[in-house]
């Protein structure tokens, strides 16, 4: 059992980073996420790991050091809510068309423009379509409680290295400011420069040795036949994670007749959503897409075949029911999907998320 | 004598950097570019740091630093050299790091990177080529051009009522304190490059003993996009450029080692 602690979501995120080995934190400050770096600031954790905290001075400054910090091979994120990733999306392309790992973080807000401070899921689109120019994925973790804030910066750094890829955690001011216990990770050591040279020896920006060719990180190809040659790469990399990455938590779904989707706050309530719609007799179960991307596709294609319908739950006006409609065409077994969201930072209800169950598919 | 006789290793005066990698460079015949790669080359070479230099490359001509200068390179977004190089520097603080930018990138969209960097002090080197244009997109106006001169984007002159004054970038940076040495050179001529190469030189140096920020702008030319020949694009520098961006040293403080955290 590790250290139980009654923390917020934005602090855990920190005191993660700090304990998976972190190397470096760039950031600004932008509610509802300004916890994560103040945390940094008052753990100093250069004395401890001799992990790097800088204070950008804009969020275009702090993706683009972390381009330049990821560049070198080591583990280093940034933390940001909505309008700031807006503003860190030309670098987060940089960091994609480099293929550099690191870790961005979106607390979002309600938006769109400066919108509101209160949650909100409406930046899916730009985490799981890319947000920046060109064709790139993020892999993109939801994480649906402050464990799971804990738990997903180690497992967003593995991926990132395992593909050589930016991985965002997709949250929001609800997760982040809430209060829950927590299970924090054992220290690891962060690793040392001859680990980041066996590990990542072969490209970053370590130093050039005599005896080995110059590592050049750069998006940059003028010759358009090797540029396309690039991006084949770069799907083919996103094709091997669709196979093998999405992760779901799929709750009472094997008897279900309806499932609803939904993922960080949104599946919180949807979970006592499912509990009040069982207790009036109607058989549905909540499926939670854990990696926003990949999707879990062949899950969702899965329940299609039989289950009467879905219905997608988002902070939102609707982005990920696109995905899952695709989904369930791709599946082949064409069923309803129906929506419910609430707008501009307002948490849904459990119980109007079973009113909207039953008027989509019990009435009439 | 013999011509075999005088080409002999013993009688060797001057030799290309084993750093400058043989390769075609595209710079236009004329631009100061390839002349500030070869000081850097030198410098570098010389100075026994190869292993230990990152450079970080810029939108703009010099995108294509990294095809030229046998050491680590990152390529980075427009205006946002001093920003990467940050990260870079604050990794690993042992390396020696310099982002090298024309004026368009650091004193246009790059101008928050570029203040800001130095005014942390980030114990970077900073090359700033001035050419007062936009050299790779076709020679528009740039913050450096100077009032009535024509560009793409200003055929009738700069003129200070629609587009502003050009930007003495080089004088504000050296008033911010996380600077240790700013300087303004040039390398139309031998004796010019000599002493362009010793400032750049002392930059790296600050650099390795941690000085902070050291910036070295040079006054260059473009002589394609001015649509001059090369040796009338210097004689225009010097009767033009120089007048208003006057050469030598701004700023050359000791300061106090600075430390990253």
């Amino acid at each position: 059992m590790g250290e139980l602690r009654l923390m917020k979501g934005n602090e855990v995120l920190a005191e993660a980073a700090i304990r998976c080995g972190c190397d470096g934190y760039f950031g600004y400050p932008i509610t509802p996420q300004s916890e994560v770096m103040e945390t940094l600031m008052a753990r100093q954790p250069w004395e401890e790991t001799g992990m790097v905290v800088l204070q950008a001075e804009s969020e275009v400054a702090a993706i683009n050091m972390i381009y330049g910090a990821a560049a070198t091979g080591k583990k280093v994120m940034t933390s940001s809510s909505s309008p700031g990733i807006s503003l860190m999306s030309e670098g987060i392309s940089y960091i994609a068309g480099s293929e550099l790992p690191c870790l961005i973080i979106n607390v979002q807000r309600g938006g769109p423009g400066l919108g509101t401070i209160q949650p909100s899921q409406a930046d899916y689109f730009q985490a799981v379509k890319g947000g920046g120019h060109g064709d790139y994925k993020l892999i993109v973790l939801a994480p649906s409680s402050v464990q799971e804030m804990n738990d997903f910066v180690d497992l967003a750094f593995e991926l990132a290295f395992k593909y050589r890829n930016p991985a965002m955690i997709l949250t929001d001011g609800a997760i982040g400011q809430m209060m829950e216990k927590v299970e924090l990770a054992d220290f690891k050591p962060r690793w040392t420069n001859d680990e980041l040279i066996e590990k990542c020896g072969s490209w970053a920006t370590t130093g050039k040795p005599a005896g080995r060719k110059p590592n050049i990180i750069t998006s940059l190809e003028m010759d358009s036949a090797k540029m396309e040659a690039n991006n084949k790469r770069f799907q083919e990399k996103y094709r091997k994670m669709e196979e093998e990455e999405p992760r779901y938590e799929a709750l009472m779904c094997d008897d279900a007749e309806y499932v609803i989707v939904a993922f960080g706050t949104s599946s919180r309530v949807c979970q006592k959503a499912i509990e009040l719609a069982r207790a009036k007799g109607v058989k549905v179960g909540l499926l939670r897409p854990i990696t926003l991307y990949p999707f879990p596709k062949k899950a969702i294609a899965e329940l299609s075949c039989r289950i009467k319908g879905f219905l997608s739950v988002e902070m939102s006006a609707g982005q990920m029911i696109e995905d899952i409609k695709l989904s369930v065409f791709e599946g082949g077994c064409i069923v309803p999907v129906k929506f419910f969201g609430r707008l501009g930072g307002i948490i849904p209800s459990p119980g109007e998320v079973v009113k909207a169950l039953e008027e989509n598919f019990l009435k009439g | 004598m013999d011509i075999k006789d005088i080409i002999k290793p013993e009688n060797l005066v001057y030799k290309k950097s084993e750093l400058l990698i043989d390769t075609i460079m595209h710079y236009c015949p004329g631009c100061s570019h390839g002349v500030v790669h070869k000081i850097l080359s030198e410098v570098i070479d010389e100075m026994g740091i190869q292993e230990k230099t990152i450079g970080i490359a810029p939108v703009g001509c010099a995108v294509f630093a990294y095809n030229y200068i046998d050491i680590d390179w990152q390529e980075a977004a427009h205006g946002r050299a001093p920003a990467v190089a940050t990260g870079v520097v604050r990794l690993n603080p042992d390396n020696i790091v310099f982002a090298y930018q024309g004026d368009g990138d650091l004193a246009s969209i790059g101008t928050a990177e570029i203040i800001h960097a130095c005014n942390r002090g980030e114990n970077i080197v900073v090359i700033f080529i001035n050419n007062g244009i936009y050299g790779m997109t076709g020679g528009q106006m740039a913050p450096t051009t100077l009032v009535g001169q024509v560009t793409s984007t200003t055929p009738a002159g700069r003129n200070v009522d629609l587009n502003g004054y050009p930007m003495k970038i080089t004088e504000l940076i050296a008033q911010l304190p996380g600077t240790s040495y700013v300087t303004r050179q040039s390398v139309q001529t031998a004796a010019a490059v000599r002493k362009c190469k010793r400032s750049i030189k002392k930059a790296f140096q600050n650099v390795i003993d941690k000085k902070g920020t050291s910036f070295v702008e040079v006054v260059s030319t473009c002589n394609a996009g001015w649509k001059m020949t090369p040796v009338g694009a210097n004689k225009w520098m010097e009767e033009n450029m120089f007048p208003f961006y006057p050469l030598g040293d701004m700023k050359d403080s000791d300061k106090k080692e600075v430390s990253n955290n």
